[in-house]
């Protein structure tokens, strides 16, 4: 079980301090996929730096901690204070971008081994790479080559190898998939499923693209301005969501098939920069009323494991 | 009827590699597209990167040259060979919008001075008449010209700056809008304003769209014609419903299995890969052949040529 404990992250900027992410408070199973998904600006990126123990400058962690529900060799309990111990090993990250993050000027290989310590074997080592990597189907060829010899649906499979090589407990990823082509992404999604299913790890998903959660997440965190909004079950959340942001981010995706006529949401996220009372999507919501305008929702279990921060959240839309 | 899109053996060859490894890349390979209608229509382009979209667009808004072959919007041709239109007469009838609206504004000049210099310089209107065309082109993308008027594009939202450019586009009211991928750097909950925004502009304006993107979704919900594109060549055109539903070549076919859906779950199976991108640009016969489940020996040696179909879509397959 990871536990994210009242989290609330902030930025320091030249106009002051802004709050990205604003009290989200999750216990997570482990071995699942959760799949996060917002709009820009939501936090959902940010949260996923808390969750890496990445907390540098301009970004602080205000209040709130992650319990990872994992011990290190010594039997001490691995939190947001120590995580950073265990980057690689236990806790892996696979960015957007593989081109920024692949070093341009030495090849794949030696990317595998470089954190290592000095009195590892690396030959023994770069064998298992070879092995594991011909494990996922991947050219064993594409590890003596440079980053810019290979595609990017490649490298990408290149950053989900290294990310997964050391069997990590947690896997981060934030949009893997997004600057990819759509028959390279369904690849490279399948891979990341399987994988997950092979070794059980717990990977925090992030994507802004509803249909990319529906194929691979186990359990869906709606993010809202800062905000947890929803958070169930990927079958809860698709089929009987409670949030009216989810029901109108899922009905206003056109299908291939359907020739309904499909709205938009109308109206922008808040600035989190302006005093916000109350929900933060009312401004934006059809079913708003008073109260939701002046009182904050709080996060509630309306159903078992599924949650939602809404006063309607048991109306129909 | 008119002609309202054409492109005729349009090739485009970008250069690559050093003086002595020079490799060309066939960014258009012999593309052929004719588009006649008397309403209005909105076109699709679709494809993955690489498949030439965005330089077809290119060519099509002259900012590039095609190596050779032309292409016609509304009966005159706009590029290659040809008695083309003056650069002023061509911009008020041909339009483009851009992906990013924050890149395609300068952050240092008001938004409003790039509407100002469509009205007065492009259509060449007077003071009075152009800020009333700024005020019906931004009324028709549900702005207020005074919520406008000296804002820099900071002050926007995503959306916001994207209605702004496609009301800088309306004032001349062309009639051809050349859109690529305008919506992929919008929010979820944002996109549909704008596509819908297109329909309504088609209907009001008479407006029509060339629709680039790589959103089968959207291009689905928009289109009445799309144009399925790979690796610099057209496998698949025809009326937007018939190919999308009915997809009958096997890159079609491929592209809409791999949307990921929130319908239909996928089959967990591991998918082989290619790795051969830039070979397949300079492919003789059907670029497709590495990849096709159902390539023989012909698909090497010849181009598949255009087949057509009862419903008027064209097939690029040999076993179309």
């Amino acid at each position: 079980m990871i536990k994210l404990n009242n989290i609330v992250a902030t930025y320091t900027t030249v106009r002051g301090q802004v709050d990205a992410v604003d009290g989200v408070d999750l216990e997570i199973p482990s071995g699942t996929v959760l799949g996060i998904a917002g709009e820009s600006g939501c936090g959902k990126s940010t949260l996923l730096k808390v969750l890496y123990g990445d907390i540098t400058y301009p970004l602080s962690l205000s209040s709130g901690d992650v319990e990872y529900g994992i011990q290190d060799a010594q039997g001490v309990e691995i939190t947001t204070r120590n995580i950073r111990d265990h980057w690689f090993r236990r806790i892996a990250y696979i960015p957007q971008s593989s081109m920024s993050s692949l070093n341009p000027v030495i090849r794949i290989r030696r990317q595998f081994v470089d954190f290592l310590d000095p009195d590892t074997d690396r030959a023994q080592v770069l064998e298992q790479v070879r092995s594991y990597i011909q494990q996922l189907d991947l050219p064993p060829e594409a590890l003596d080559a440079y980053p810019h010899q290979l595609s990017g649906g490649m490298r990408q499979r290149i950053m989900v190898a290294m990310a997964t090589f050391f069997h990590p407990d947690i896997i981060l990823a934030d949009e893997p998939t997004t600057a990819l082509d759509v028959v390279v992404q369904k690849g490279i999604l399948l891979l990341l499923a399987e994988i997950q299913e092979e070794m059980q790890n717990t990977i925090f998903f992030v994507s802004h693209d509803m249909g990319v959660h529906y194929q691979i997440s186990h359990k869906m965190l709606i993010m809202y301005a800062a905000k947890a909004v929803e958070y169930g079950d990927s079958s809860d959340v698709f089929g009987r969501s409670l949030h009216p942001y989810t029901k109108l981010l899922t009905e206003s995706l056109p299908t291939i098939g359907d020739d309904h006529l499909r709205q938009g949401v109308a109206g922008r996220p808040p600035s989190l920069w302006d005093e916000l009372h109350g929900c933060r999507f009312a401004p934006r919501c059809p079913l708003a009323t008073d109260i939701c305008r002046s009182v904050e929702p709080p996060m509630v279990e309306y159903r078992p494991a599924h949650f939602a921060a809404c006063h309607h959240a048991d109306k129909n839309l | 009827m008119k002609t309202i899109l054409k492109t005729e053996k349009l090739h485009k060859v970008y250069k690559l590699g050093s003086l002595l490894r020079r490799i060309s890349i066939n960014a258009l390979d012999d593309v052929n597209l004719t588009v006649q209608s008397d309403e209005p229509v909105i076109i699709s382009l679709v494809g993955e990167s690489g498949s030439g979209k965005t330089t077809l667009a290119k060519v099509i808004l002259r900012l590039v040259d095609p190596s050779s072959g032309s292409a016609m919007i509304y009966d005159q041709v706009v590029a290659g060979a040809g008695q083309k239109p003056k650069h002023r007469e061509y911009l008020s009838r041909v339009q483009p919008i851009f992906q990013n609206p924050f890149e395609a504004f300068s952050s240092y000049r008001t938004v409003d001075s790039y509407l100002e210099t469509t009205a007065y310089r492009v259509v060449g209107l007077g003071r009075k008449e152009g800020i009333e065309a700024m005020e019906n082109a931004l009324a028709s993308v549900g702005l207020k010209y005074a919520d406008v008027r000296g804002k820099y594009p900071n002050q926007f939202s995503g959306g916001e700056l994207q209605r702004v450019s496609i009301a800088r586009a309306l004032i001349p009211r062309p009639e051809i809008i050349i859109a690529d991928e305008p919506v992929s750097m919008i929010d979820a909950s944002l996109r549909m304003n704008i596509i819908n925004l297109f329909l309504s502009l088609k209907q009001d304006y008479k407006t029509s769209f060339l629709y680039i993107t790589h959103d089968l979704a959207t291009a689905y919900y928009i289109s009445d014609y799309i144009a399925v594109m790979y690796r610099g060549t057209i496998v698949e055109f025809g009326k937007a419903r018939g190919v999308l539903t009915d997809p009958q070549h096997p890159y079609t076919r491929l592209l809409l299995e791999s949307i990921p859906s929130v319908r239909r779950k996928w089959e967990r199976k591991r998918m082989a890969l290619s790795d051969i991108e830039t070979k397949e640009f300079r492919f003789g016969g059907c670029k497709f052949r590495n990849r096709c489940p159902l390539a023989e020996s012909i698909c090497d040696e010849q181009r598949p040529p255009a087949i057509r179909k009862p419903d008027g879509r064209e097939v690029y397959c040999h076993f179309a």
